[in-house]
């Protein structure tokens, strides 16, 4: 039975890497998720055979990934989770009492070229690092893992309300740190 | 009239929620008149775009490849996951 994992890894191993490294950006979490992956694609063997190997497999790592991102939210109190804060004042840095901007945004241009996106990504990295673990986990889940709301509010605990304010606050300071860090358009 | 932070606002949740009728009228007619708040959207729908584009590329990019020594260990783990069963 396990040849078939040889072939698998050999043929797939590579995409399923790269597919669980670009949303944990972990390595080593990401070679965990391709080895979940093999276990329960051994185990369970469910392949239907209407679409690709690849396919299949795939989505056996989809779910191994939102797994592995649940519990490094789960190994979180909390009460750290949910921003108490994170209501209209914590807007007060970028809007004045009357409600404009302080500072208008500013365009800037999507990068083209791959060394370009490569620059773009370590700016949107380290911007992201920057942000609190509560905002980062939750704009990891929605914008990066694309999990649906619903989804996330039952695994955080948190209503839908609580949810658009910390993505508001999330993106709004992302926007911000690119527009300070990355080459105007 | 809307402020900006409260259209601000609803564009971010437009990401998240569908907007009611009356938002989404509120929200059109104060985006024709502000250069700033139009700008915050095209930056946020750049922001998501981007995110795509990244793991899109990193995924169809055939320089990284899944360590040998993660491979071995993986089929290790299979081989003994199987005989002690």
């Amino acid at each position: 039975m396990h040849s078939n994992v040889n072939d698998w890894l050999n043929e797939h191993g590579d995409y399923l890497y790269r597919f669980a490294l670009a949303r944990l950006k972990d390595t080593h979490q990401a070679e965990d998720a391709v080895q979940e992956t093999m276990l329960a694609a051994i185990k369970h063997n469910s392949f239907a055979g209407d679409s690709s190997v690849r396919t299949w497999l795939t989505g056996i790592l989809k779910h191994k990934v939102v797994d592995m991102q649940r519990k490094l939210i789960r190994e979180q109190p909390i009460s750290d989770l949910i921003d108490l804060d994170a209501g209209e004042e914590s807007m007060d840095d970028f809007f004045d009492k009357t409600g404009h901007w302080l500072d208008k945004p500013q365009s800037f241009d999507m990068p083209d070229h791959a060394l370009e996106q490569s620059q773009f990504l370590s700016v949107l990295d380290a911007c992201m690092q920057k942000l609190p673990k509560k905002l980062k986990a939750i704009f990891m889940l929605r914008d990066v893992h694309e999990m649906e709301n619903e989804n996330i509010c039952k695994e955080l605990d948190i209503t839908p309300t609580n949810a658009w304010v910390m993505l508001y606050r999330a993106r709004m300071v992302l926007r911000k740190c690119l527009e300070m860090n990355w080459v105007k358009g | 009239m809307m402020t900006c932070k409260q259209a601000s606002k609803l564009i971010s949740q437009s990401l998240d929620r569908p907007l009611s009728w009356s938002e989404l009228m509120q929200l059109k007619l104060h985006l024709m008149i502000c250069d700033a708040c139009s700008r915050f959207k095209k930056q946020l729908n750049l922001l998501r775009v981007a995110l795509q584009n990244i793991r899109t590329n990193m995924e169809n990019n055939s320089a990284i490849t899944l360590p040998l020594a993660a491979k071995a260990r993986i089929i290790d783990q299979i081989e003994s996951d199987q005989q002690s069963q």
